[in-house]
């Protein structure tokens, strides 16, 4: 009886073994002769589930890499010790493009790439663990867009990542669902996190300072996906975003105002907790509609069922930017209140009498919280126009709170 | 006598020299695992070095190519024998496990002259094997009597005099296998491009005469299924003046743009789809609003301005030839003159 149990005992054993070893052979990508032929290499002939070890160093890389074999890890050195660098690149528009599935990347930097740093698009499984994307000569607008792009992708996790430099977003995640940005770090970028086009999404214990915009969950019309819903944004810091905006005209951040905390357009059921929003120039907080025409009757550009509650207030709104000074200062007058919602809702019903219970926003801050409802819709429909409502107990109440992201690779943490 | 020996030993020596493989077109090679490290192994040319196919591998041509860089390009299809392909009246036909497409990518020392010193730089395979199309890239050797796999891709400086008459340098960028799917992708799996009826439905001339391409393919047995010929989908070329410049123009898009942008495609996420049957102007970059452009939008508001071309997202991205902004992001290092001045005056044309 004994030995029999131990028997199979051992013989699940072995064959685990044997499986894994299977699944984590592990290659070297060697530094000698051409790094460039011999990464590319590894990456199209890796057998999946295989690690891809990177050495230290630094690295010229002349043309974009791509990953196309599911289950690899990609392991650098660290993010200050395996730096890939694309200053030199002449082909392909981004570093790195991920378009299979499971895939784990570590421990490495990627750093002044033409166009996007690291792109994952239509994958299940992306995790950016410890990675490093850098555009090396600060805020311009000739650097690449995003910095870590997962799109059109499900269970996404960044994790202690740093961005600096990118002239859109530093970390963007678009038209995804289940995804999880944490203890990351972006600076300098036009937007620092951007949300975009998403569902279920935490964004918790991240940095983003020195950005034009620190926090962004928009969604837009005429792609794909949309309706972005069921985001989490908490335990962040937003501070001391100041760094001018310079987005290439055209793109929807080159409308973000230097100084914002936060910006949520549309997007319904967004929950912001437990932040720390201080020293920018425009706003804490900012919930807006869409502002430019479209064309597409399946879009909502209304931020519906947004729910604030117990987040820090610094010092805000001093000196405005961008619509925030054209449109909401003169109406609130400097400075401009830590929380601002532009009132845009869907009729004249809602105007006055307020959005159905769903859609409202709510709001749950301490005590000296300042706030304003610009009641932009109501001022258009009136014709002696409205003035701000500055009566954050109008936003009282409590929603049902949104429920946390589970990553299927976080499982075995 | 003596002349009958002269020949058998000439196609004794041919035989020994330049077909170091056999001329028969080897189906259980296509359809290995393992890609053969040699082009000439699987027997698709009866002369690899003149581009003259093997017995079943029959040349074709396309309507609008895809531009990339003034290539010569001479393409080739094969089903195995007793199998067919099956038309589609809007995408890549159907066909069968075995089928190989072939396309070799040359340049003439003179583009002025495609016909004359012709130096052929990479033959690309898309098999259709049981587990889906494979592509394969292989590079002709100097002495162009047979091309390489190369797995990883390579960059060869080539210089040739252009259309004007100038000398010009490239660095052609022969695809590594991931950028081959960067383009022939649809719902994430490798498939072909060029062979659907809009485009393939032009005359060839043939070694046995001139003949339209799709009524050939039928006639010998290749494809089944075609409508009457005046119910078969068509473009017009890119330089026939007197054809409509919307048809024109939306051709040129749809070859060169819609195997990424569309829905099925890699450039999904942009929501600017330019296959030839987009109905949906906003859709295909009319006043459409750029989403991921970054610097690619050249400060630009719409992908498509109409009526002026030089604010036009999609004409600035075509221009370029920086990485971080050109449109496509493979497959060209030059601008395309021609198409561009096609896309323009269409641009300026819309109100």
């Amino acid at each position: 009886m004994n030995i029999t149990s131990s028997l199979i005992t051992s013989l699940a054993v072995s064959s685990v073994l044997s499986l894994s070893v299977f699944a984590q052979e592990t290659v070297t990508v060697s530094a000698e002769g051409s790094f460039q032929e011999n990464l590319q290499e590894a990456l199209i002939l890796a057998e999946p589930g295989s690690t891809l070890m990177l050495p230290a160093g630094r690295f010229d890389l002349q043309s974009a890499l791509s990953l196309d074999v599911p289950n690899i890890t990609i392991k650098g050195a660290g993010m200050e010790e395996t730096v890939l660098s694309f200053a030199g690149q002449v082909s392909g528009s981004e570093g790195l493009l991920v378009t299979s599935d499971g895939v784990w990347l570590e421990g490495f930097a990627v750093e002044d790439t033409p166009g996007d740093g690291i792109k994952a698009k239509g994958v299940d499984q992306i995790s950016f663990k410890d990675i490093r994307v850098e555009w090396a000569n600060g805020p311009d607008a000739k650097n690449g867009a995003y910095g870590l792009y997962p799109v059109e992708s499900k269970n996404v996790l960044i994790d202690g990542a740093l961005v600096k430099g990118a002239s859109d977003a530093g970390i963007y995640v678009g038209q995804s669902q289940h995804i999880i940005v944490r203890n990351s770090r972006a600076e300098y970028n036009v937007a620092g996190i951007e949300i975009e086009n998403s569902f279920y999404a935490d964004v918790y214990d991240n940095v983003a300072t020195h950005n034009t915009g620190g926090i962004l969950v928009f969604d837009l019309p005429n792609l794909p996906q949309m309706g972005g819903h069921s985001v989490r944004v908490f335990n962040n810091k937003s501070v001391n975003n100041d760094t001018a905006n310079f987005a290439p005209e055209g793109n929807i951040v080159a409308t973000v105002p230097k100084g914002t905390g936060l910006l949520v357009m549309a997007n319904s059921n967004i929950e912001v907790f437990g932040n720390e929003f201080a020293e920018n120039a425009s706003a804490n907080v900012l919930l807006a509609a869409y502002p430019r025409e479209y064309n597409d009757e399946n879009y909502n550009p209304l931020p519906r069922g947004i729910y604030v509650h117990g987040n820090t207030y610094g010092r805000a709104g001093w000196e405005p930017d961008k619509a925030v000074a054209e449109l909401i200062a003169p109406a609130t007058g400097l400075p401009v209140p830590d929380i601002v919602w532009d009132g845009a809702v869907d009729g004249v019903w809602s105007a006055f009498f307020g959005p159905d219970e769903q859609d409202r926003i709510i709001i749950d801050e301490a005590e000296g919280t300042t706030f304003a409802n610009l009641q932009f819709v109501k001022d258009l429909v009136l014709p002696w126009g409205a003035d701000p409502k500055t009566d954050i107990a109008d936003h009282a109440g409590e929603r049902p709170r949104l429920s946390a992201v589970q990553l299927p690779q976080l499982e075995s943490d | 006598m003596a002349l009958f020996r002269v020949a058998l030993l000439a196609a004794a020596a041919l035989a020994a020299v330049a077909q170091p493989a056999a001329a028969q077109v080897q189906d259980d090679l296509l359809l290995a695992k393992r890609p053969q490290k040699l082009l000439s192994a699987y027997g698709l040319f009866s002369d690899g070095a003149s581009q003259a196919p093997a017995v079943g591998v029959v040349p074709y041509d396309l309507q609008v190519p895809l531009f990339t860089d003034y290539a010569e390009k001479y393409r080739f299809v094969y089903v195995p024998e007793g199998q067919l392909a099956t038309y589609d009246d809007t995408e890549v036909f159907d066909f069968p496990v075995g089928s190989v497409l072939v396309k070799t990518f040359a340049y003439p020392a003179d583009l002025r002259q495609p016909e004359e010193d012709v130096k052929l730089i990479e033959t690309r395979l898309l098999i259709h094997q049981e587990t889906g199309w494979n592509a394969w890239a292989y590079v002709w050797n100097e002495d162009q009597t047979d091309a390489t796999l190369k797995v990883a891709g390579k960059v060869l400086p080539l210089d040739f005099i252009n259309l004007a008459g100038e000398p010009q340098s490239i660095n052609y960028v022969v695809p590594n296998k991931n950028q081959c799917k960067g383009c022939h992708s649809f719902d994430k799996a490798v498939t072909p491009i060029g062979p659907k009826a809009r485009n393939l439905n032009k005359d060839y001339v043939f070694s046995s005469g001139t003949e339209n391409q799709l009524i050939h393919w039928s006639s010998i047995g290749l494809l089944q299924g075609v409508p009457a010929h005046d119910q078969i989908p068509s473009v017009p070329a890119m330089n026939d003046a007197a054809a409509d410049l919307n048809a024109r123009a939306r051709a040129y898009l749809d070859i060169n743009c819609a195997h990424c942008h569309r829905a099925e495609g890699p450039g999904s996420t942009s929501g600017l789809f330019l296959t030839y049957g987009e109905q949906s102007a906003v859709t295909w970059g009319y006043e459409k609003r750029p989403v991921a452009a970054g610097r690619g939008s050249g400060g630009f508001t719409y992908d498509i301005a109409p009526g002026n071309a030089n604010e036009s997202i999609l004409l600035y991205r075509m221009i370029s030839t920086d990485p971080g902004i050109m449109m496509p992001e493979v497959g060209r290092t030059l601008a395309h003159e021609e198409g561009i001045k096609l896309i323009r005056d269409w641009i300026n044309s819309l109100e």
